[in-house]
């Protein structure tokens, strides 16, 4: 089973983001850069399923030199190898899927995993356009995941309480949710050390992406503060209780 | 501006969907000519709802088959319908199903596609939209070049237009497009609760945390959620130890969620729980730590012991 992890360095959600001048981007000096939070239970759940079912674990990202960090780290969490498409500029979906199909392409690939999210811009747009572009079936947001064969069962939960079970013939693009195989590993000392020895390949993008940035980043601003808000009075805990009902009701108007 | 802006609907029990509506609403407040997609059960049902919100034109197939999802077969019957109505703009609801079907639709025409959009505007040719990014810390404005252009849609955020019942949609039949035999829907399960309410749509979010000690006491959350007609939530916490699935959590980790009212009971207020809740439109905390965290983005905060004040809480919405 050769499987394809799509991995994105994005900021820590803990980090402070601060708008630069021109207000069209943030400040990255300080901004600790990681490997997207559920990019690593996509990377575990593909390391999981090779280790049962042989194959390799390579993992892919867009990005900048510094991407090349992520990429040395998913080697230490279940990645048997790396493939760098070095390229800054592609800050679109479009251009970034498209950049990952053209590589995807050229390597053996039964499965292919994205994740949900990274922290900084989009949700889940990535996936189903990497799906279209190789061709190729796709589920977006599965919590659970079996590998059989030349198929995949998964399922999914959608909104209205339902929960989806599909087969999938592969190859596939499956986006994994979190937790899809438990929580993702930890980096140990071993580990990381061997990943020092496992090959990174940086390649430059294929394709006119320039021609394919159709989204521009004209301002960032912060959302508006939100309004002060207020300790709700009462002795006890049922004036509490009254005092606030009549404040839903009457002053946010909520109920 | 006469552009067709067309709006992928949602169906649910002969009725547009909540988000369906919103992006009608967004629709038309755009002054475009607005065109609406309606598909399974109760398709045609619903399209009197989507005219009295503005639609000029229903698009409708009311075959069955498309209560069960098959992204290829829906991504199809939509393409014929964007390309027949040369839409500039397509609206989709941000659910599970509509971004798997925009960002497939935006790929095939090599299209911008912008996420979970929280505002839409006309910008000469082309359009803009408004999105949060960094898990809510900034707001984007994005413009977004070339026809057509799609957007997913938050849910939840923008409003409602007053229904006008003298506006009426002329319903179309639209053919139904290829499925795809590589990918099955073997079940739907409905979960036991499906009375509750969905937490990503819901109006009122009722969220539990490790203040309740154990999973005995989500009895609490439940009762509360009830009385608020409004959905149950967990944090990531409540989630780890077991006491609820995965899919109740809110959180960086969880679902994003914009309710007009969130009540956190026993959260602390972690960073990755607030960037799930801290748009909503009012936040209500409950806690017995005036200095937990969650005070600071919340509009009523209350400091008690939830054992005692949620109860009295209830008590007091159902008088
Ligand atoms: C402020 C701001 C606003 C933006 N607005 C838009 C917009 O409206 N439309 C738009 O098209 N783009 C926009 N972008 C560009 C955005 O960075 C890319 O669309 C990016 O692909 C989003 O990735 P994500 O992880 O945030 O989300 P997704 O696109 O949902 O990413 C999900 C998954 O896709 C895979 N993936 C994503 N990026 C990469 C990568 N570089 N390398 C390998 N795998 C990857 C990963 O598996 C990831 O977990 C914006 C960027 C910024 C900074
Ligand atoms: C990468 C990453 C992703 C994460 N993603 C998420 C996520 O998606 N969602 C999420 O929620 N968290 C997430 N977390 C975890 C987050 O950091 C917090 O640990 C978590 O939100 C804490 O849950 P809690 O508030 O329920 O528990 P605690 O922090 O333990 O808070 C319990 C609260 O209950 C109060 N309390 C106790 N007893 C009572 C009582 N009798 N009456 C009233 N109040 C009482 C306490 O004062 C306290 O404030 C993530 C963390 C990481 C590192």
């Amino acid at each position: 089973m050769n499987i394809i992890a799509c991995v994105r360095q994005t900021p820590d959600t803990e980090t402070v983001i601060k708008i630069n001048g021109a207000a069209n981007g943030i400040e990255l000096d300080g901004v600790k850069l990681v490997l997207g939070p559920y990019d690593e239970y996509a990377l575990e759940a593909a390391a999981q399923i090779k280790e049962k079912s042989g194959g390799e674990v390579t993992a892919v990202t867009v990005g900048g030199e510094k991407a090349a960090e992520t990429l040395r780290h998913c080697l230490a969490v279940g990645a048997d190898k790396a493939v760098h498409i070095n390229d800054s500029g592609a800050d679109d979906a479009l251009a970034i899927a498209t950049a990952l199909a053209n590589q995807i392409k050229k390597l053996p690939h039964d499965l292919v995993f994205v994740s949900n999210k990274g922290t900084d811009s989009d949700r889940g747009a990535v996936g189903p356009m990497l799906g279209e572009l190789l061709g190729l079936p796709y589920v977006g947001l599965v919590t659970e995941i079996e590998v059989e064969g030349g198929s995949a069962t998964v399922s999914r939960d959608v909104e209205g309480g339902a929960k989806e079970k599909f087969k999938v013939t592969l190859p596939a693009v499956i986006c994994a949710q979190k937790g899809v195989r438990g929580e993702p590993r930890y980096a140990s000392l071993p580990a990381i050390m061997k990943a020092k020895k496992k090959p990174i390949e940086t390649v430059s993008p294929e394709g006119d992406l320039a021609s394919l940035r159709k989204v521009q980043v004209e301002k960032l601003e912060y959302p508006p503060a939100r309004p002060p808000g207020r300790m709700v009075p009462g002795e006890s805990a049922a004036d509490k209780a009254k005092e606030l009902v009549r404040l839903l009701r009457s002053e946010a108007k909520v109920i | 501006m006469s552009k067709v802006i067309l709006v992928f609907g949602q169906v649910r029990n002969s009725e547009p969907t909540r988000p369906t509506l919103e992006c009608l609403s967004l629709a038309a407040g755009l002054g475009g000519d607005v065109h609406c997609i309606l598909l399974g059960t109760g398709a045609k049902a619903a399209a009197a709802a989507a005219g009295h919100q503005g639609a000029s034109q229903v698009w409708a197939n009311e075959d069955a088959s498309f209560d069960k999802w098959d992204l290829a077969a829906v991504a199809n019957t939509v393409d014929a319908a964007v390309k027949s109505t040369g839409a500039a703009l397509v609206l989709v609801p941000a659910t599970t199903h509509g971004k798997e079907l925009a960002g497939k639709l935006a790929a095939r025409h090599s299209a911008a596609l912008a996420s979970e959009v929280i505002g839409v505007s006309a910008d000469g040719d082309g359009f803009k939209a408004v999105r949060p990014v960094y898990s809510g810390k900034v707001r984007a404005t994005v413009k977004l070049s070339g026809s057509p252009v799609f957007a997913t849609v938050r849910p939840n955020v923008l409003d409602v237009a007053a229904a006008d019942s003298s506006k009426t949609a002329t319903v179309n039949d639209l053919a139904a497009g290829q499925g795809d035999s590589r990918i099955q829907l073997v079940s739907v399960e409905t979960k036991g609760d499906t009375g509750a309410v969905d937490l990503s749509e819901a109006r009122v979010v009722v969220a539990g945390g490790r203040g309740l000690k154990g999973p005995e006491n989500f009895h609490l959350i439940d009762g509360l959620a009830t009385a608020f007609n409004g959905a149950v939530g967990a944090s990531r916490m409540v989630v780890d130890a077991g006491w609820k699935e995965h899919r109740y959590q809110v959180g960086q980790t969880g679902k994003v969620v914009t309710p007009e009212l969130y009540v956190a009971v026993g959260i602390s207020g972690a960073i990755q729980h607030l960037v799930g809740m801290q748009n909503s439109g009012c936040i209500v905390a409950i806690n017995n730590n005036p200095e937990a965290p969650i005070f600071k983005v919340a509009d009523y905060g209350v400091v008690a012991d939830l054992f005692e004040f949620v109860p009295k809480l209830a008590e007091e919405l159902k008088a």
